[in-house]
C-alpha cells in the first residue's frame, strides 16, 4: 500500500548546489511528522519516476533551480510535453505527461518547490547563498507537510511554472 | 579512415560550426566542425568537458567511503561505479576475487545486472528509439520519449517497466535505488529476503518476453535497410573487454581480452590488476579528454571500442540460451568476423539486456543470493584494481592508500574515454559522408548525434539544475562573424537568427 504523499527531492550530494533538494529530505526527515509521506530521493527524474505517481493523492518534487528569482518557488505542476530532445533528465512536468500517457488518467496533483542554487561543481558544497535559501525553503516545507491539503497547497502556489 | 579530419589545414579560410551541447547523451559534449566555402568538411571533432576532476574528488579520502562516494560521479551509473570501487577495495582489505564469499560474488553480479538491464532499457527505449523510429533527420518534436509513448504505447511502456524492474533489482540488492551501500570491502552487507527474491521473480518472464521482442525488434531495424545501418558512423577497430576463462561474455569479473578489426586476438585473459602494462593514456591538446591505446600497437593504431559492441564481438559465446541465439543471428549478418557497423551498437546493447533478464532469473532461483556468510576478511593492502563492464564498457578504478587509510592516489579509466577516439572517427566519418557539402541544418546535424549516442557516452555531467541545458549551433566565418545561429530553449523552442 502506497503512502498518500510522495516527497521526491533529486539532485546530487556531491555536485555543489545541486544537493539542495536531497538536503531539503534530509531536513524534513528530522524534523517533521512524515505519517502517510513517503520519502523518495535519486540524482534526476526519469520515465520510471511516472510510476512512483501512482495512487497519491498529493506529490512535492523538490529540485536546485538556476532560474529561481528568490530564495525559492513555489508551484503547482500540470502536465507538459517535453519538446526538448535532451529528456533523458526530465523536467517534473514531463514526468507527469509520462503517467498520463502510461496510466491513460490525469496525474495526483503535483508541487515544485524550486530552491535557488549557483554553483554545481564535482566535490564541491553548498554554497554560502544556497545555504540560506535551504534554510528558507525547509521552513516552507515544514509549513506544507503540517497542512497536507491540496487546495491550501494551491494557495501557497505561483502559477510561473508548469 | 577519416583521421585527416581531426585537424584541418588552413583554418583561417574555414567556417566553424558548433553543436554545443550533444543532446540526449549523459553530461556535456559539442562537435565542432570547419567548413570550406563549399561546405565541405575540413575538420570534425568531439569535445568532451567534463571529465575534470573524478581523482581529485576520490583522493584524500578514507578508502571505505568510496563505494559510497564514487556513485556521485554519475548519476546514470552509480551501481557500476560502486562495483568497480568495492573490488579495487577487497584488494586493499586483502580479499582476491575468488575468496569472496559465493553469497556475496552472486549478490554482486545480480546488483550489476539489474544495473546494466536499466540501463540498457534507458538508453534505447528512451535515448535512441525516437532517432531509429522516427527517423535521424525526422521532426525534432517527434525526437523523444514522449513521442514515442504517443506513436507507439506498448513499446514506451515496456520501456518503462523495464527500467523500473531494473531499479527495483538495485532497491533490493542495495537496499536503496541510489545511494545504496550493498557492495562493502571484502563482500556484501545485506542478502535477499525470501519475499524480496519472490516478487523480483513474478515479473522476470515477462522482462525476458520484453528483451526479447526489443532483439527482435532492432534486428527488424537494421536488416530493413542493412547498407544504410552498416555504414553510417562505421569505423574499422580494435576491440577491448573482460571475458570469461572459457571465452564466454563476461560483465562482472574476467581477464582482458583485445581484438583487431580481423579478429585476431592482440591479448587474452590478462589479469587486471596489469592494466598498466597494456594500456598507456595520450593527452591531446585540443580536449581534457584522454585518448587511450593498447601499448603493444602504439598510439595511432592502438585505440580501441569498448562497450556492447566489443563484448559482443568480442566473446566465443554467451550463456544463456536466448542471447546465446540473438548472438548467432547478429554475427551471421556480417561478413566478416567482427561487426564493425557503429550503429550495430543498439543491436549488441538490446542482446546483452535480454542475457541480463536470463541471468538475473538463473540467479534469483539460486538459494545462494538468500545466504548469509557475506563478507571476507584478509591483510591490509596499499594498492588495488576493480575492472567492471559497465553498461558504456569496461571500467577501470585504481587507488593507492597510505598506512592511515587515506587514497593517496586514484586513477580512473571511464568507458567513454576508452570510446574516445571511435566517437571522434564516427563523427568524422559521418561529417565526410552525410553533411560535406550540405547546408547545415538541424535535424541534419541530428546525424552527428545519432552517430555519438550509438555509444551510449556517459559524459557523467549529474547535474541538472532546471534551466542548464539550452542546445546552441553557431556558424562562424574565418573573420569570427556569426553567418548563422539556432537555439533550441528548454521548451523546445526553436529560435533562428540569421546574420549573414
Amino acid at each position: 500500500m502506497v503512502k498518500p504523499v510522495l516527497l521526491f527531492g533529486y539532485g546530487n550530494l556531491s555536485r555543489g548546489d545541486d544537493a539542495l533538494g536531497p538536503l531539503l529530505l534530509e531536513y524534513v526527515e528530522s524534523n517533521c511528522d512524515l505519517e502517510g509521506v513517503e520519502i523518495l530521493s535519486d540524482f534526476q527524474l526519469q520515465i520510471e519516476h511516472a510510476l512512483d505517481l501512482e495512487n497519491r493523492e498529493l506529490v512535492l518534487f523538490v529540485d536546485a533551480s538556476v532560474a529561481c528569482d528568490d530564495a525559492y518557488d513555489f508551484a503547482m505542476l500540470t502536465p507538459a510535453r517535453d519538446k526538448s530532445y535532451t529528456t533523458h533528465t526530465m523536467s517534473p512536468a514531463a514526468v507527469l505527461d509520462v503517467f498520463q500517457e502510461i496510466k491513460k488518467q490525469t496525474p495526483p496533483p503535483c508541487f515544485l518547490l524550486s530552491i535557488k542554487g549557483e554553483k554545481f561543481e564535482l566535490g564541491e558544497g553548498l554554497s554560502a547563498n544556497a545555504e540560506q535559501y535551504l534554510t528558507l525553503a525547509c521552513q516552507f516545507a515544514g509549513q506544507l507537510l503540517q497542512n497536507m491539503d491540496v487546495k491550501i497547497w494551491r494557495e501557497q502556489a505561483t502559477d510561473r511554472w508548469n | 579512415m577519416y583521421e585527416h579530419l581531426e585537424t584541418a589545414q588552413n583554418k583561417e579560410n574555414l567556417k566553424r560550426v558548433v553543436v554545443d551541447p550533444v543532446s540526449r547523451v549523459e553530461g556535456h559534449g559539442k562537435v565542432t566542425l570547419l567548413l570550406d566555402a563549399d561546405n565541405k568538411v575540413q575538420q570534425a571533432r568531439l569535445h568532451i568537458v567534463e571529465f575534470r576532476g573524478f581523482e581529485r574528488f576520490i583522493q584524500g579520502r578514507p578508502y571505505w567511503e568510496l563505494p559510497v562516494l564514487v556513485q556521485r560521479l554519475c548519476g546514470i551509473c552509480p551501481v557500476s561505479h560502486h562495483l568497480a570501487a568495492a573490488k579495487a577495495i577487497d584488494q586493499l582489505v586483502g580479499v582476491n576475487p575468488k575468496n569472496l564469499p559465493v553469497a556475496a560474488d552472486k549478490l554482486r553480479r545480480l546488483l550489476h545486472f539489474g544495473q546494466l538491464f536499466q540501463s540498457h532499457a534507458l538508453h534505447f527505449f528512451h535515448l535512441s528509439s525516437p532517432d531509429l523510429l522516427f527517423g535521424f533527420e525526422s521532426d525534432i518534436a517527434k525526437r523523444s520519449i514522449i513521442a514515442v509513448l504517443g506513436e507507439y504505447p506498448d513499446l514506451g511502456v515496456q520501456g518503462v517497466k523495464m527500467r523500473k524492474y531494473g531499479q527495483e533489482v538495485i532497491r533490493m540488492v542495495s537496499g536503496k535505488r541510489v545511494h545504496g551501500t550493498g557492495a562493502i570491502p571484502g563482500g556484501m552487507n545485506k542478502s535477499l529476503t525470501k519475499a524480496e527474491r519472490d516478487t523480483l521473480l513474478e515479473d522476470i518472464d515477462q522482462m525476458i518476453e520484453w528483451s526479447a521482442a526489443s532483439v527482435a525488434l532492432i534486428k527488424k531495424v537494421h536488416c530493413s535497410n542493412l547498407p544504410y545501418y552498416d555504414d553510417f558512423g562505421t569505423i574499422r577497430s580494435n576491440y577491448l573487454g573482460l571475458i570469461k576463462p572459457d571465452g564466454a561474455l563476461e560483465l562482472y569479473h574476467g581477464g582482458i581480452r583485445a581484438k583487431n578489426d580481423k579478429g585476431e586476438t592482440i591479448i587474452d585473459h590478462v589479469d587486471y590488476c596489469k592494466y598498466n602494462d597494456y594500456i598507456h593514456e595520450e593527452v591531446r591538446s585540443w580536449t581534457y579528454m584522454k585518448f587511450p591505446y593498447l601499448l603493444s600497437l602504439g598510439q595511432e593504431n592502438g585505440w580501441y571500442r569498448v562497450g556492447p559492441l566489443a563484448r559482443v564481438n568480442n566473446c566465443d559465446y554467451i550463456n544463456t540460451p536466448l542471447a546465446e541465439a540473438a548472438r548467432e543471428e547478429f554475427k551471421a549478418h556480417s561478413d566478416e568476423a567482427m561487426v564493425h557497423s557503429t550503429l550495430a551498437f543498439h543491436w549488441a546493447r538490446l542482446i546483452e539486456t535480454l542475457h541480463c533478464a536470463e541471468s538475473i532469473k538463473i540467479l534469483l532461483n539460486d538459494p545462494d543470493i538468500m545466504g548469509h556468510d557475506l563478507v571476507a576478511q584478509g591483510e591490509k593492502r596499499y594498492e588495488g584494481v576493480g575492472v567492471i563492464e559497465a553498461p558504456r564498457g569496461t571500467l577501470f578504478h585504481h587507488y593507492q592508500i597510505d598506512e592511515n587509510d587515506i587514497v593517496t592516489k586514484a586513477n580512473l579509466i571511464v568507458s567513454t574515454t576508452s570510446n574516445n577516439m571511435a566517437m571522434n572517427e564516427s563523427v568524422r566519418q559521418v561529417a565526410a559522408e552525410y553533411l560535406s557539402g550540405r547546408e547545415l541544418t538541424e535535424p541534419l546535424l541530428n546525424n552527428l548525434e545519432v552517430a555519438i549516442r550509438a555509444y551510449d557516452p556517459c559524459l557523467s555531467c549529474a547535474t541538472h539544475a532546471v534551466g542548464k541545458m539550452p542546445l546552441q549551433l553557431e556558424l562562424i566565418d574565418a573573420e569570427g562573424r556569426m553567418l548563422d545561429k539556432l537555439v533550441k530553449h528548454n521548451d523546445g523552442q526553436i529560435e533562428r537568427n540569421t546574420n549573414g
